[in-house]
């Protein structure tokens, strides 16, 4: 364990710009060894690692999954449907029985915002959070300004807007920090009903107009809308959606030029991002952001497990 | 039983002016003597207890209480509590009626009250269910629970949402002057949330409140109680908002009165940190702003009383994650001391804290305790606020350990409680 990084890595709030370039500059080199397939197997060789995925998702459990295994590490996937939490057992009493059983580390997603800080409080393995209620997501803001980076060189000065749902988004919550952290501009675009009062406060600039917040940026990301939003009053439909918030070639054409198209996955093709912006090879890095995934949660298993990097 | 002379104290009664040092003497269950200038009508034969200079004022009468019985017997007995409420200074507690059952029911009002009298020592006021099994579907039986000794109607927890039913459930009240107190919270808004509309529950992404709901509710029921003038009690405000509402109102001469909790003049949102389910209460911490707005409202007097909002919880409520975790915190033993602190602070006298702890919410609820007068009862607190003591969760006096005020350094240590003349609680030396 790098001494610098501490136990448990639960969200990019209180992570130093300096730990975020040194986890950028890691997952970096990782991408490169993960397309020459020549990656330290020996880095976690009799290290545990477990995810324990309360919620669904595929792509992050087997991103995180790859990347243990990547380095060695033995990797044991753990999902509610087939755990004893779904027959009454509470969360901690199965951090308890993981712990026992002496994982080293434990990446855990979590429908409830703080429910890995409740964890790490509890247990001995290194805790990696990878996704809890709307509070944090930070290996995806990670990932995804590793992917910046590697378009633009740099982080800084560069103009992000995140659209969507931020309300209810730990990915707008982590990548404004992160951005922030790293002297970007952040802009907010949404319907006022998915954007918390108190955004302008965490730093992003709220814009109620797509076309106006997405003049001019580098970097658009778009949040996947989730549909109770529709059932609980908080937009009539997913037709007005698209219509104002929707990201097509029109709206994308008032952004720079070069700019960027990012979206966590999975994708609403035709109610939040249109298929041909989706699907662009120039302007669309989606497919990007899901290789430099691996590459990131590599660099984070290596930093928050209790070894050395090998030189 | 010995008569009990109290001597070397400073005497506090702010209802009957007093704030003295002086002696009090009590025979049986009663106070006969107070102040007394000579030895001249003191028995011969009788215990003395030395107060060295400290405080005796009236036991502490605290308005607003949840215990876990009936139904959440883990959580916290009427037995446990009143173990608690003892090293507390407290000697009357009202209890909220949304127990399991909930207390909509003649025989159940009678029932609480007997369990606080086999305590001997701390009085149980019950109030009633405002509506059948607080769920405010139907109004309840609420002039026959008045007749078994229900002192005030409320939902307890639950605000009564539909305005229909409030405005005749006040009309109905009114006309036997019974007292309605409402937890003003407009429940649409805060449904499901788990800490007050701000930066801090953004950034932390808990479903959040906003002040607002607070506010609106108290609107809509000043209207009503402007209409039926039926007497109306609004219990833990925690927003500024909320108590400019109840001061204009106030000033226009309503039938209203108000309480807070501890919780929301000591302690703000910060609490929370990293999901302190500890301090997840309902209404939920507020903001800095919030909380001094609180304390000039109990520095002018817009808020009469300070209650504990005791609400126990089992450790299984409270380990979970945050939003699932549930809401409320413990208060009994630290309601004195928490109030003393906006005495230190210069915010409060004495006197006008030990208004706020026991002749208000005496005058609220009707009952003639509260005082040192004459005559009454002997309910007795006999405190020190210049000594600290410091609250450790797991050692607290009572069942219920989830004090949201775990390792605070606070001021004012009970020496002594006395219930109807007999002591019920002495401080160990430690």
């Amino acid at each position: 364990m790098d001494k610098s990084f501490g136990q448990h890595f639960l969200g990019i709030e209180g992570l130093p710009a300096e730990q975020i370039e040194i986890l950028l500059d890691r997952a970096e080199n990782y991408a490169l060894l993960n397309r020459s397939r020549k990656t330290p197997r020996n880095l976690l060789r009799e290290r545990t690692l477990i995810t324990l995925f309360f919620e669904n998702s595929t792509r992050t459990r087997t991103s995180f999954e790859l990347a243990g295994k990547r380095l060695g590490a033995d990797v044991i996937n753990m999902s509610v449907s087939t755990s004893s939490v779904s027959k009454g057992e509470t969360l901690l009493d199965t951090a308890y029985t993981l712990n026992a059983m002496r994982a080293d580390l434990l990446v855990i997603r979590h429908a409830q915002s703080g429910a890995p800080a409740l964890l790490a409080q509890k247990v001995d393995a290194s805790v990696i959070n990878a996704g809890d209620g709307t509070h944090e997501h930070p290996t995806q803001a990670l990932l995804d300004a590793l992917t910046i980076r590697r378009h633009f060189g740099k982080l800084s000065g560069l103009t992000v807007a995140i659209c969507g749902d931020i309300a209810h988004s730990r990915v707008a919550r982590s990548n404004i920090i992160l951005l922030n952290t790293m002297g970007c501009n952040v802009r907010v675009i949404g319907p006022r009903t998915l954007l918390p009062s108190s955004i302008s406060k965490m730093g992003a600039t709220p814009y109620y107009s797509m076309d106006d917040g997405i003049k001019n940026v580098d970097i658009i990301m778009m949040l996947r809308l989730q549909r109770e939003r529709m059932s609980a009053g908080l937009i009539p439909s997913t037709r007005e959606y698209f219509r104002f918030f929707g990201l097509d070639r029109r709206r994308l054409n008032l952004a720079k030029s070069n700019a960027l198209v990012m979206h966590p996955g999975p994708l609403n093709r035709g109610i939040e991002i249109d298929s041909h912006v989706a699907d662009d090879p120039h302007q669309s890095v989606i497919q990007e952001q899901v290789e430099m995934g691996v590459a990131v949660r590599m660099a984070v298993l290596e930093k928050f497990s209790h070894i050395k990097a090998q030189p | 039983m010995k008569p009990i002379l109290f001597t070397n104290v400073r005497l506090i009664d702010p209802q009957s002016g007093i704030d003295q040092p002086g002696k009090l003497l009590v025979k049986n269950d009663k106070i006969v003597g107070v102040d007394l200038p000579t030895t001249e009508g003191q028995p011969e034969d009788c215990e003395i207890i030395d107060g060295q200079g400290s405080i005796l004022c009236p036991g502490l009468v605290d308005m607003r209480v949840t215990v876990g019985e009936p139904g959440y017997e883990y959580r916290e007995t009427i037995a446990t509590a009143a173990e608690a409420a003892a090293a507390g200074g407290i000697t009357t507690m009202a209890i909220l009626p949304n127990s399991k059952p909930a207390i909509d029911n003649p025989a159940l009002v009678t029932l609480l009250k007997a369990k606080g009298e086999a305590t001997k020592s701390v009085s149980i006021l019950p109030y009633g269910a405002l509506s059948v099994g607080c769920e405010g579907q139907e109004l309840a039986e609420i002039e026959l629970l008045q007749e078994a000794g229900a002192i005030g109607f409320t939902d307890g927890d639950r605000a009564l949402a539909n305005t229909k039913l409030m405005l005749q459930t006040m009309l109905y009240a009114s006309g036997f002057d019974g007292l309605i107190i409402q937890h003003p919270e407009d429940p649409s808004l805060a449904k499901n949330s788990s800490a007050t509309e701000s930066i801090l529950a953004t950034r932390l992404g808990l479903p959040s409140v906003p002040t607002a709901a607070e506010a609106i509710m108290i609107a809509r029921d000043l209207r009503l109680a402007e209409q039926t003038n039926c007497r109306l009690h609004f219990g833990h405000i925690s927003t500024a908002e909320g108590l400019d509402l109840i001061r204009q109102a106030k000033a226009k001469g309503l039938n209203i009165s108000c309480d807070t909790a501890p919780v929301y003049f000591d302690l703000n949102e910060e609490s929370i940190g990293d999901f302190r389910t500890y301090a997840k209460l309902s209404p939920p911490l507020r903001s800095e702003a919030d909380r001094l707005a609180i304390c000039q409202g109990l520095i002018d007097g817009t808020i009469d009383a300070i209650a504990s909002d005791h609400l126990p919880r089992d450790v299984d409520d409270k380990r979970l994650p945050f939003a699932e975790a549930a809401p409320g915190g413990t208060g009994l033993v630290t309601l004195l001391s928490v109030t003393l602190i906006q005495v230190k602070n210069g915010n409060l006298t004495l006197p006008q804290a030990i208004s706020l702890l026991c002749c208000n919410p005496a005058r609220i609820l009707r009952q003639s305790i509260g005082t040192l007068a004459k005559g009454s009862i002997a309910d007795l607190c006999l405190f020190d606020p210049d000594q600290n003591w410091q609250v450790q969760a797991g050692k607290l006096p009572g069942r219920a350990q989830n004090t949201p005020f775990d390792n605070r350094i606070l001021p004012g240590i009970v020496l002594g409680t006395w219930k109807s003349g007999h002591r019920v609680y002495k401080r160990e030396h430690s």
